[in-house]
């Protein structure tokens, strides 16, 4: 009997082995997903026991859980410390989020949640709002979130008119964007230019950023708003990772690619909207978030978009965090936090990441 | 599935890429489209595939919108900085099918395709680390992937190698036959236009010069006229066409 020497397994196995790589791969990013919960969860237990008073990391678990039989540390963990932590987690998520879309859409990892000019329309509504002061017929804590979200739509409407008349192209969109972007903020710049000095206080601390007015209320909205989106996106992940190999490519597969950018771009300015209303304009989350999420997930979306908003969630909890440490018994702004520790962390990425998609 | 293209016209602003063309395909047969530089060969394949907007009409079995599925599409532009693995960008190619979990038959699918364009072993490499070669032999996997009836290939052969140059006719000639396909390749390459296609379309300016059995065509004055250059062609025993030899025209 002559032996055969077998040079390549069997097809079946081969088969195999492609279904058990693939499994390897969905494995590690469902791996890089959950740790990044994990550490979202240790970071938001730091922030609630981060503070003029520091608490016990036990204590500040069990009353976040329902388990605390200390009233103080519960009324300071429930009335004063959990919205400014749980506002930093959403509105990291709808940045990283927002983030990740934009830069998708655009074909650009330059582009964040802000490239399009719907946060400086948001600044601007705010800054009105600030100027208006007692003339305006709404309590100054709903009135500026309203305007500011309000101008943001104005942006993203805008940028979605000029994109629509011209087939959406990426390059429509960064040009249209970058036009609103200089238009509310030289608008802005006119408002501070005709501010008093209070009023002009107040609009450059807006713009700083900050969490401190976090409410229940306003935790609510911005979960809500974030749930609703959620699944409109949802429909849209395989033509989105598409969406990377090129508009011509992706419209012959049959996706309407105009259509799909100008969906994903509203989705990701209501986002955006949303959480700068609230919170003043918080740079580098959404830029720095979706790169360290495409680093260890990918470009496949249905990974990347949810990671994406974990890691931005993880970004402004640890900002929050370095807010309150860096200068005992005040509290830093928290948008020149993420910007001071993101820009050094950013381009250790760039260096150390050369893949071939920057 | 048939194609029918009646009076095709494809406008860039007041530039016509594609003027007044009329051509049909059938199934299990290879159109090949060849033309110089600058003559409408892709803008006409991409206003068949759907993407470009143009006048006239393009008929699938009849039917003027068909279903995407159908259809698969590869570009010439083989550049991109997705991060993607080679096995991601090939279930993409099954698109309308891919639901939140990908399927064992979507696996499947791809692993087929992938065995057949003989880049098994690279399917969970990423897009960026692949040679030009390479991505294009991944694309034209993605564009099999959703097992479509009509096929429209732009240059599949620009940057292949001799070898995978054969390999890919030889397959593109298999699935076009056992699958009853329809297939138009815009081709730049008059030797392999010979042994390809069944049939040859030749543009100039957006205009079709010459239509019918590559033989014909090939030995055509059409040809001549178009690229300005003479073709000694020999018909093989297996009916393909070789070019002999290629002579510059001389300058008039």
């Amino acid at each position: 009997m002559i032996a055969v020497k077998r040079l390549a397994p069997p097809e079946g196995e081969k088969a195999d082995a492609l279904a058990s790589a693939y499994r390897r791969l969905v494995l590690r990013r469902v791996t890089v997903l959950t740790v990044t919960m994990l550490a979202l969860l240790a970071s938001f237990l730091l922030d609630v026991a981060t503070g003029p008073a520091r608490l016990p990391l036990d204590s500040v678990a069990a009353s976040v859980f329902g388990l605390a039989a200390d009233p103080t540390i519960d009324a300071i963990v429930w009335n004063i410390r959990l919205p400014v932590a749980a506002i930093a987690l959403l509105v990291g998520a709808c940045l990283g989020l927002s983030g990740v879309i934009m830069q998708t859409i655009l074909n650009n990892p330059l582009a964040s949640s802000y490239t399009l000019g719907v946060s400086a329309g948001a600044g601007f509504g705010a800054g009105l709002v600030i100027l208006l002061g007692s003339t305006v017929p709404l309590p100054e804590a709903y009135a500026i979130p309203l305007s500011a979200f309000f101008f943001a739509g104005i942006a993203c409407a805008g940028v979605s008119a000029i994109g629509h008349a011209r087939r959406a192209s990426s390059e429509v969109l960064l040009l249209a964007g970058i036009a609103m972007l200089f238009l509310f903020q030289a608008l802005l710049a006119l408002l501070q230019f005709v501010a008093s000095p209070e009023a002009l206080q107040s609009i450059v601390f807006w713009l700083f950023g900050s969490l401190q007015k976090a409410t229940w209320a306003k935790i609510a909205i911005i979960a809500i708003v974030l749930t609703l989106t959620m699944p409109l996106l949802m429909n849209d992940l395989w033509k989105l990772t598409a969406l990377k190999l090129g508009d011509e490519r992706v419209a012959g597969l049959g996706v309407k690619v105009g259509a799909l950018r100008l969906r994903a771009f509203v989705a990701t300015s209501i986002l955006t909207g949303v959480a700068v209303a609230f919170v003043g304009t918080i740079g580098f989350i959404g830029l720095v978030a979706p790169h360290v999420a495409r680093i260890f997930l990918g470009e496949d979306q249905r990974a990347l978009l949810p990671g994406s908003a974990l890691f931005g969630a993880l970004a402004l909890s640890l900002a929050s965090i370095a807010s309150k440490t860096i200068q005992p018994g005040a509290i830093f702004p928290i948008g020149i936090v993420t910007a001071l520790i993101g820009v050094p962390f950013f381009i250790w990425l760039i260096l150390a990441n050369r893949r071939a998609f920057w | 599935m048939k194609i029918d293209v009646e009076k095709l016209g494809v406008r860039y602003g007041s530039h016509t890429a594609v003027d007044g063309v009329n051509l049909s395909a059938a199934p299990g047969e290879i159109l090949g489209v060849l033309g110089p530089n600058g003559s409408g060969k892709s803008s006409l394949v991409k206003a068949i595939a759907g993407i470009l907007p143009h006048s006239g009409k393009v008929r699938f079995d009849g039917a003027v919108a068909p279903n995407p599925s159908v259809i698969g599409y590869m570009p010439l532009d083989h550049q991109t900085r997705a991060a993607l693995t080679v096995l991601e960008t090939v279930l993409l190619g099954r698109l309308g099918r891919l639901g939140l979990r990908v399927s064992k038959a979507d696996l499947a699918a791809a692993e087929e395709v992938l065995r057949d364009i003989g880049i098994l072993s690279l399917a969970m490499r990423d897009l960026g680390t692949l040679s030009g070669g390479q991505r294009q032999l991944v694309f034209l996997a993605q564009a099999l992937a959703g097992s479509p009836r009509v096929l429209l290939l732009d240059e599949p052969f620009s940057a292949l190698d001799i070898r995978h140059q054969l390999e890919v006719a030889e397959l593109l000639a298999r699935l076009t036959r056992e699958r009853k396909l329809t297939t138009i390749v815009v081709l730049h390459d008059i030797p392999m236009a010979g042994r390809l296609a069944d049939r040859l379309a030749l543009l100039e300016g957006g205009r079709l010069m010459a239509l019918g059995n590559r033989a014909d065509v090939l030995a055509s004055s059409a040809m001549r006229s178009v690229f300005q250059v003479e073709f000694v062609t020999d018909r093989a025993k297996d009916d393909r066409v070789e070019i002999r030899d290629m002579r510059l025209l001389a300058k008039t």
